[in-house]
């Protein structure tokens, strides 16, 4: 280990904490939690420059979007302002405790609303709810809905119908609110094969979930003949807003005819993913389906903004309070900035960044499908795989040359699939120098296959053995 | 401002590579039907001066607890924050990394996952913790359907003490999975051991019990345990509230099966209620980790024999396993996790004891001081840890308003559901001046 754990700084008797005294009378609390008192617990003993040091020292061994590019396909990894990061350390918007009365808070719940207002504009929808805490929550929101919605109707339709290409939650999601999940098959363009859904829709298909563009990053030309399809069926047709970054200003899902969706506040609106969360996935829907929106909904009447609980018909509640409001705040501050033709912006250059970079790499990598992409582009490993080197090691060596590895093994109707999304913010320089990069690594595959294949060398840490990991379990010291 | 850096020669320049014109021929293949128009209808960016402005003009709108005294708990609790955290926490290798796909440059995030699982298992005293759940309540919810699939049964006995915001969350996520709700109710604050042997069954999957619960009692966690360790497949879920487990009991020494909670209290703000932190461990056993939702941290070694850390036991997640994943959780909250981690790692046994114990003798001192008075009574002043129900004989939130109008929120307003009183909380932020301040103005009320 490069860096010790912190209980390995312990000593008995440091203090890296000072409280007040405690001022008031004590209380006999061993006489009265008698027999619920504890003695045993081994939390380590650090002053606080121990503490700074260590964590300090585990941060120099990571890397974020502000130590270079980050070309994660699907995970929008743009730059995080930082003035955003201010806006969320303001304590007047901070300090604030959920249930506090809604008079006390009518600032917070404007910009709340004002970020709904925005994200309703962008979408096309009609009624956004801020309350699910990731991507996956608010598929899994949208889910319910559904289901509520058939439940209403007394239609018995169990079935969600996923393409291949979809991300894993998509299917995940479905299953977690109770439906079946029929996947099907893309077609060798790389999009929904209309034959196979006209045969997988009937009488007990619920929804088709579909990313616009997909995950190949290919725009579904025929989204809506696809809509169509689906509501004729009777079913309902739900956006999953991972890839919004590619049609924002230029497209809606709303006008595709789609139902509902959901928005990744941390991708689309930059806030940071803090090495895997928070993350937040506001959900948007045409009117019909706000009824079933979760409790509470955010409203406005005349003097005030306020939460909404009289919600007979909702799914009721995914989240203990209001969702992700740190998250929310550091959104708006970002559409504030950027105003509406700055969004439409950011799209542009994210697909001309991404177009650059395929268009650069797609002499020396595979590109399975040539129909055009928006704001990231699949390669396939596969002619480097015949050379002798996986895309895993083409990944491994990326990292020698202090880079970040695309989206790899992902979607799965690629082999050796390498997802490339650059996002919006890099420039020339910096895909210039991840494409050179990925030459040379080329190169070396032809020349010394070897050295890509023992890579990475020069990271804290060589390839780590996964399989010992996932055999004999060490999940806490 | 737009962040975005190519200048329009180099986007000339890039063009050309791609065999284009214009940006717009990029995007020829969306119809016409589904463009935008022009442009968004959202107003034109502003600078950053103009942000901060505003965004300062919306906090003088809001009155925060900065400017008058709280004794709102309910779920959310406004403990000390240590300087430490936010200083750890900015710097950008920790805030703008993505999920540690790739290990060998992520081994910052994934030595604090473990380091943060690790404690979780100490506070708790269960065998495996995962890497964070969005917050207690999905926690919670994930815990019920989890211990559905582990025991195969989908009856649920849900007690009325387990906080209301919970149980709506579980019985959201409990509609996906087509469980069986049944929901107790309490006397006195606590459960009473009779209710739950009386509507325990071998159908039973779970049963639910808060710790300390939602009023700030002491469930009889031990006669309770017994009753379900009688039955074979029934599963004992415990809601913990961490920064109490300085000072009380692992739940894993009452036979807990899975902990779960909300860890918000552990170094994070309030944030009006999220981003929060949910934690979930469960028993070290196999048939449990195999249904267990979420990421994991392993230890493991390098192609060199050098220690390092990676994502593991990956085959329950939805990228791998799709719709037979244990979960459909994706994103987490690592970050929060990371603020958690360092809070314990500042506090340190003592230190998590002493906060503890503070609110403990705070609430005491309160409630004693309340119960004296006439008209107001303590309702569970012989079992309550640091939060306690205020009944009055008027109507709780008329005695709420009128406090509010002298700058003290005095607690919990329980006409929320539908019960006449407030859950006053204390923690140690609150001093003697601030606690003999409410009594003072309830005294004259």
């Amino acid at each position: 280990m490069e860096e010790k754990l912190i209980k390995d700084y312990s000593s008995p008797g440091r203090k890296g904490y000072s409280l007040p005294p405690l001022e008031v009378e004590k209380s006999e609390l061993e006489k009265d939690l008698n027999g619920y008192l504890r003695e045993d617990l081994e939390l380590p003993e650090v002053s606080e420059v121990d503490a700074v040091r260590h964590y300090t020292a585990l941060s120099e061994m990571n890397y974020g979007v502000d130590s270079g590019i980050y070309p994660l396909g699907s995970c929008t990894m743009k730059y995080n302002p930082k003035r955003n990061e201010r806006v969320a350390r303001i304590a007047g918007l901070t300090n604030l405790h959920p249930y506090q009365p809604e008079k006390q808070l009518q600032g917070s719940l404007e910009i709340l609303y004002q970020l709904k207002l925005d994200l309703a504009e962008i979408s096309a929808m009609d009624e956004i709810t801020l309350q699910p805490a990731s991507g996956a929550h608010g598929e899994f929101v949208s889910l319910m809905i559904v289901k509520k919605y058939f439940e209403d109707r007394e239609e018995n339709r169990v079935k969600v119908i996923v393409p291949d290409s979809a991300h894993g939650t998509n299917p995940a999601s479905a299953a977690m609110a109770g439906f079946d999940v029929v996947e099907i098959a893309s077609n060798e363009r790389g999009m929904v094969d209309l034959e196979a859904l006209a045969e997988a829709l009937d009488e007990n298909t619920a929804a088709l979930m579909l990313t616009n563009p997909n995950t190949l990053g290919i725009f579904e030309e025929d989204i809506l003949k696809i809509t169509e399809m689906v509501h004729q069926a009777g079913g309902l047709v739900y956006y999953d807003g991972a890839n919004m970054n590619a049609i924002m200003g230029y497209a809606k899902p709303g006008l595709m005819d789609f139902d509902l969706m959901h928005f990744n506040l941390h991708k689309t609106f930059s806030t940071p993913h803090g090495g895997g969360g928070p993350g937040s996935g506001p959900v948007g829907v045409k009117d019909f389906l706000a009824p079933y929106l979760p409790r509470p909904l955010l409203k406005k009447d005349e003097k005030k903004y306020y939460w909404d609980y009289q919600r007979p018909k909702s799914i009721g509640k995914v989240h203990s309070f209001y969702g992700n409001y740190g998250v929310m705040l550091r959104a708006w501050a970002y559409i504030k900035t950027l105003g509406g033709s700055g969004l439409k912006k950011t799209t542009e250059n994210a697909v001309l960044n991404a177009n650059y970079l395929k268009a650069r790499l797609k002499k020396d990598f595979e590109l399975p499908y040539a129909a055009d992409s928006l704001h990231e582009f699949v390669l396939s490993g596969s002619r480097q795989k015949e050379e002798g080197v996986s895309t895993l090691q083409i990944a491994k060596r990326l990292l020698d040359y202090d880079q970040y590895a695309p989206t790899i093994y992902f979607p799965l109707v690629v082999k050796e699939a390498m997802m490339i999304e650059p996002t919006e913010t890099e420039n020339i320089g910096t895909l210039d120098h991840f494409v050179e990069t990925m030459l040379t690594i080329s190169r070396e595959i032809k020349k010394d296959p070897e050295l890509v294949n023992k890579a990475p060398h020069s990271t804290t840490v060589r390839k780590l053995d996964e399989t010992k990991a996932a055999r004999n379990p060490d999940l806490h010291w | 401002m737009d962040y975005i850096s190519n200048t329009a020669a180099e986007k000339d320049k890039m063009m050309q590579e791609i065999g284009i014109e214009a940006v717009e021929d990029l995007f020829q293949m969306i119809p016409e039907a589904v463009s935008a128009a022009d442009r968004l209808n959202i107003e034109a960016g502003i600078s950053e001066l103009e942000l901060m402005r505003r965004a300062q003009f919306q906090a003088g709108k809001n009155k925060s607890l900065d400017q008058q005294i709280s004794f709102l708990g309910a779920g959310a609790y406004d403990h000390y924050v240590p300087g430490i955290i936010d200083a750890l926490i900015s710097r950008s290798e920790f805030y703008t990394a993505y999920t540690p796909y790739q290990a060998e440059l992520s081994q910052g995030t994934l030595e604090a996952v473990y380091e943060y699982q690790s404690m979780v298992c100490d506070l708790t005293g269960m065998g495996i913790a995962n890497a964070s759940m969005l917050d207690g309540g999905s926690a919670a919810a994930e815990a019920v359907t989890m211990a559905a699939r582990i025991t195969g049964n989908s009856r649920v006995l849900l007690p009325d003490t387990v906080n209301p915001a919970y149980r709506e969350v579980i019985e959201t996520y409990g509609a996906g999975s087509e469980l069986e709700f049944v929901n107790l109710e309490s006397k006195q604050q606590i459960i009473d051991p009779a209710q739950i042997e009386k509507n325990i069954n071998d159908q039973t999957a779970v049963v639910v019990l808060q710790y300390p619960n939602f009023y700030g009692s002491l469930e009889k966690m031990e006669e309770i345990s017994k009753l379900i360790k009688n039955k074979k497949n029934t599963l004992l879920l415990v809601i913990a509230n961490p920064i109490l487990l300085g000072v009380l009991k692992a739940p894993a020494v009452f036979g807990a099966d899975i902990v779960v909670g909300e860890a918000q209290n552990l170094g994070n703000g309030l944030n009006y209620g999220g981003p929060n932190l949910g934690f979930m461990a469960c028993k070290d056993d196999r048939r449990m980790l195999r249904q267990l939702p979420g990421r994991i941290v392993g230890k493991t070694t390098d192609v060199d024999g050098k220690e390092g850390f990676v994502l593991t036991l990956q085959t329950r997640e939805q990228h791998i396993r799709r719709e037979k994943a244990t979960s459909n959780i994706c994103t987490n909250e690592a970050l929060n996790a990371l603020m958690a981690t360092i809070y314990l790692a500042a506090m340190g046994k003592e230190g998590l004891k002493e906060v503890g114990e503070q609110c403990y003798h705070k609430a005491h001192y309160l409630a004693k001081k309340i119960d004296g008075l006439s008209g107001f009574e303590v309702l569970n002043k012989d079992n309550f840890f640091n939060e306690f129900v205020l009944k009055t004989e008027k109507d709780s939130t008329v005695v709420f308003e009128k406090l509010l109008e002298e700058d003290i929120i005095a607690g919990y307003d329980l006409k929320n559901i539908g019960e006449n009183g407030i859950l006053v909380c204390t923690t140690e932020k609150r001093t003697k001046a601030e606690m003999d301040k409410l009594v003072e103005k309830l005294e004259v009320l």
